[in-house]
């Protein structure tokens, strides 16, 4: 029997579920709606600054962004497969989604780290 | 081989027995209140991966200096942004309770011989959500 590697996208895909499930709805309500929408008076960007240049807030962020990326990836993933049917090119969109986060988790590494 | 079941979408020709082809339609969640829930449920990966994307995008717009963010910022007060922004936050916000009513299923805690009621460790994840997010506009405003 071939070795399925598919626990190993499911432990990232939970993990990043537990994280965005905690913090994507009020990270979305503070920084994309209440603060550049003025429903809540918002930090000034030099304390923005400070507090993302700060290690254990780029490590957060980190993580944050690199396991909600593969929680959508494995997700969106099975969704084009059970919901939309596109059975036959499973293993192009296991790519092309797996590809995509990996890409993602380059990108945040790369702003947060070396930016 | 593969065997399935064959169901409604199952045709059946006559005189072929071992023929069989299965026509699911695409939309085929959209006749079932439950399967619609469900895929919506699937579909919330998207606000989650959406808002990874635009954290990304921030934190990009901060290093470049005050006046890349300012322009990044105005961006979220177009008309299109609000609604995309406002149907992520609902997306993500179905995502946590969907996520946090499961809990019970994927974290079974036991105390001695007895098992901790799925309603406490439901109640505990949406406690520590309300009690997080809380003490982040807290943190943020103070």
């Amino acid at each position: 029997m071939k070795k399925s590697n598919e626990p190993f996208w499911w432990a990232m895909f939970g993990a990043g579920g537990v994280l965005s499930a905690f913090f994507i709805p009020i990270l979305i309500f503070l920084f994309a709606l209440a603060f550049p929408l003025g429903w809540l008076p918002a930090p000034s960007f030099d304390q923005l600054e400070m507090l993302t240049s700060s290690l254990i807030v780029k490590l957060f962020l980190f993580a944050l962004i690199f396991l909600s990326l593969f929680h959508w990836a494995h997700r969106f993933r099975f969704t084009l497969y059970d919901g939309l049917q596109v059975k036959h090119l499973n293993e192009l969109i296991a790519v092309l989604s797996y590809g995509t986060a990996l890409f993602g988790t380059v990108a945040a590494g790369w702003v947060l780290f070396f930016g | 081989m593969k065997f399935f079941k064959p169901d409604q979408y199952t045709i059946y020709y006559k005189g072929y027995p071992k023929l069989y082809i299965r026509v699911k339609p695409i939309f085929w969640w959209l006749k079932k209140w439950t399967s619609f829930r469900f895929i919506l449920r699937e579909l919330t990966s998207l606000a989650v991966g959406y808002y990874a994307v635009i954290l990304i995008l921030i934190i990009n717009a901060i290093n470049q200096g005050s006046e890349t963010f300012q322009d990044f910022q105005s961006w979220f007060s177009s008309p299109l942004a609000i609604i995309i922004n406002l149907i992520a936050l609902a997306l993500a916000t179905y995502h946590s309770i969907t996520w946090f009513s499961l809990a019970p299923k994927a974290m079974v805690i036991q105390i001695g011989e007895k098992k901790v009621p799925g309603f406490l460790i439901s109640g505990m994840n949406y406690g520590a959500w309300v009690v997080l997010s809380g003490a982040l506009i807290w943190f943020f405003l103070k």
